[in-house]
């Protein structure tokens, strides 16, 4: 282990001022939140804090609506992209014909194309189908958008697995379907991991995907009704404010909760 | 449209294999042995592959074959222009200037965002004892909803904003202007939002790499009597190669997609000065009905973020045979 040395007392202090600098915003997001009144120009503490914004925010901002969208969207999406990708990653890895490798480099290019190209030709589609403002339209939007992803990170887990456990469960007469989902999928779970936080996060804060397919519809995610929200009380900034705390504080929890796994699941696969 | 959306590219490192133990020669001949009685159906994957084709390959496909034609998203009749749409992005005078942000952002962003990680990185990686505390916070910003982070840079930037407020109280008045409504400035206030965002993700992808470089070769070199700066750029610096790989290319494509930071803090503004290829193809789409147009400007920024992966994958593949 280092040791602490006059060296590193200084590099303390300096790394304590940058971070206070750092969170420097985030001391005037809530301070401006808890001011009740005009006056948000003044960087002094708060000296009467009120949670009257909070109040006004959560009432006229539909927010309550919206949270609970965010929670069916990001909920539903993600457990649709873990069982139907996990199970993609399965016959892609075991079955080493051409056709699998072909179909895992199909999924692949999906890596390479930005989401705006399929996002806007897909309205089209979306709109004559009367899908626009559906909350399964958009789940249906991040299932596929999100396939190459984690299949991606599925493959490359099952790549480095042995196959003894399947072999024995097969053995002892399981079927497929069974030696998956119960010999071979509980052993993903470092992965089903790492799959579920980043895809979580990702569709938690997507704001271009609900901008185009839920506009006008009335139905709102977190970012959609801030935006409208944000358009209606322009300038005043202590409503504004507390509507963002109240967005961000949902993903906050789950960040303390799980930082140690959501660091790691960010950091991906370099820490050897 | 975020970065955590290209997150799991950072697994591509040559590696990466997940949280799983690392790849083993052996383990790789168990894949490749004939499967003796392990049945892995083909139609596991068929679910996968209709959702993926119906909802990403086909629309973009048709969308490449709208950058040929005149629609306007709406009616019936389109005409086939050929290379039309192609030869008015690079005469637009918007459209160019957009590239040419676009460009900036993705550049900036990369350089600053990688060297504030960089640094940070080196920072906690220390016996400090605040460094568990400091990586917690510095990484927070990375998992914020991007317009949350926006919306709240908006108000620090304002005319009459935080920033200005703090610098008039320190009597460093003629310094406090409109940043996002000055020319000149909103472009970079964007890149500096998005640093502040995201170098704690640099930083968390860059402290992986780190840790991962043994101890003992540090005490050799010290033994050798080699100081912080050589041990820097002659032990750290190639250990860090392929931490330092994904990081370039996560934030250049994330600055090749900004759209959600520009929206929100500018719209684009003033007149065009920070407009993204992303934003002006949204706005010719959605309010301005050139469907055919703004399809011809998502094509042409698909071919910049591939370029930019697969010289990725090249790079990474080079490390590997080193």
């Amino acid at each position: 282990m280092k040791r602490y040395t006059l060296k590193t007392g200084i590099l303390e202090v300096v790394m304590v001022l940058v971070a206070l600098l750092f969170a420097a915003p985030i001391y005037v997001l809530i301070n401006t939140a808890l001011k009740s009144g005009g006056v948000t120009t003044s960087l002094a503490p708060v000296t009467n804090p009120s949670l009257d914004n909070f109040v006004t925010a959560w009432i006229n901002g539909g927010l309550g609506a919206a949270l609970l969208n965010n929670v069916i969207i990001t909920v539903i999406s993600v457990v649709l992209i873990v069982v139907i990708s996990a199970s993609a990653a399965y016959p892609l890895t075991r079955i080493t014909r051409r056709w699998s490798k072909l179909a895992f480099g199909f999924f692949m290019t999906g890596l390479l194309i930005p989401s705006l190209l399929a996002l806007i030709p897909l309205y089209t589609t979306f709109r004559d189908l009367q899908l626009i403002g559906s909350v399964w339209g958009l789940i249906l939007i991040y299932v596929g958008s999100q396939m190459p992803f984690s299949i991606f990170l599925y493959v490359q887990f099952l790549r480095t697995m042995p196959m003894d456990f399947e072999e024995a469960a097969t053995i002892d007469g399981a079927s497929p379907f069974r030696a998956f989902w119960q010999v071979v999928f509980p052993l993903l779970r470092p992965i089903t991991g790492t799959v579920v936080i980043l895809n979580t996060i990702t569709v938690w804060n997507d704001f271009f995907t609900p901008l185009l397919y839920l506009s006008g519809s009335g139905t709102n995610t977190i970012p959609i009704a801030i935006y409208s929200f944000t358009g209606q009380y322009v300038n005043q900034w202590g409503v504004i404010f507390a509507a963002l705390i109240i967005g961000v504080i949902p993903l906050l929890i789950f960040y303390f909760l799980l930082q140690r796994s959501i660091i790691k699941g960010f950091a991906g696969g370099l820490k050897g | 449209m975020t970065q955590s959306e290209l997150a799991p590219l950072a697994q591509g490192a040559p590696d990466a294999s997940g949280s799983a133990p690392p790849p083993k020669k052996t383990s790789l001949k168990t894949t490749h042995r004939k499967a003796s009685g392990v049945k892995a159906p083909w139609w596991f994957a068929l679910p996968a592959l209709v959702v993926f084709t119906l909802i990403v390959v086909i629309p973009s496909l048709r969308g490449s074959f709208y950058a040929f034609t005149d629609w306007d998203g709406l009616s019936p009749n389109f005409e086939f222009i050929g290379f039309g749409n192609f030869s008015r992005v690079f005469q637009d005078s918007a459209a160019g200037e957009s590239i040419a942000n676009t460009a900036m952002y993705a550049i900036g962003i990369t350089v600053v965002q990688n060297f504030v990680g960089l640094l940070l990185a080196l920072g906690v990686n220390s016996a400090i004892r605040s460094r568990n505390w400091l990586r917690v916070l510095f990484f927070a910003p990375a998992i914020v909803t991007p317009l949350i982070v926006a919306n709240l840079w908006q108000y620090i930037l304002a005319p009459q904003g935080a920033l200005n407020t703090a610098l008039r109280a320190v009597r460093l008045d003629f310094l406090a202007q409109d940043w996002l409504g000055n020319a000149n400035l909103a472009l970079p206030a964007i890149i500096s939002v998005v640093v502040w965002q995201f170098a704690g993700y640099s930083m968390v992808i860059f402290l992986a790499g780190l840790q991962s470089i043994p101890e003992e070769i540090y005490e050799a070199a010290s033994l050798d009597g080699a100081g912080s700066y050589k041990t820097f750029i002659n032990i750290t610096r190639p250990l860090l190669a392929p931490a330092m790989t994904i990081n370039l290319m996560l934030s250049l494509i994330g600055g090749l997609k900004l759209f959600d930071q520009v929206l929100i803090m500018t719209q684009g503004g003033p007149g065009s000065a920070s407009e993204s290829l992303s934003t002006i193809a949204y706005k010719d789409a959605f309010q301005f009905q050139l469907f055919g147009y703004s399809t011809a400007l998502t094509l042409v920024l698909t071919i910049f973020v591939a370029v930019a992966s697969i010289t990725q994958f090249v790079l990474l593949r080079r490390g590997e045979n080193k």
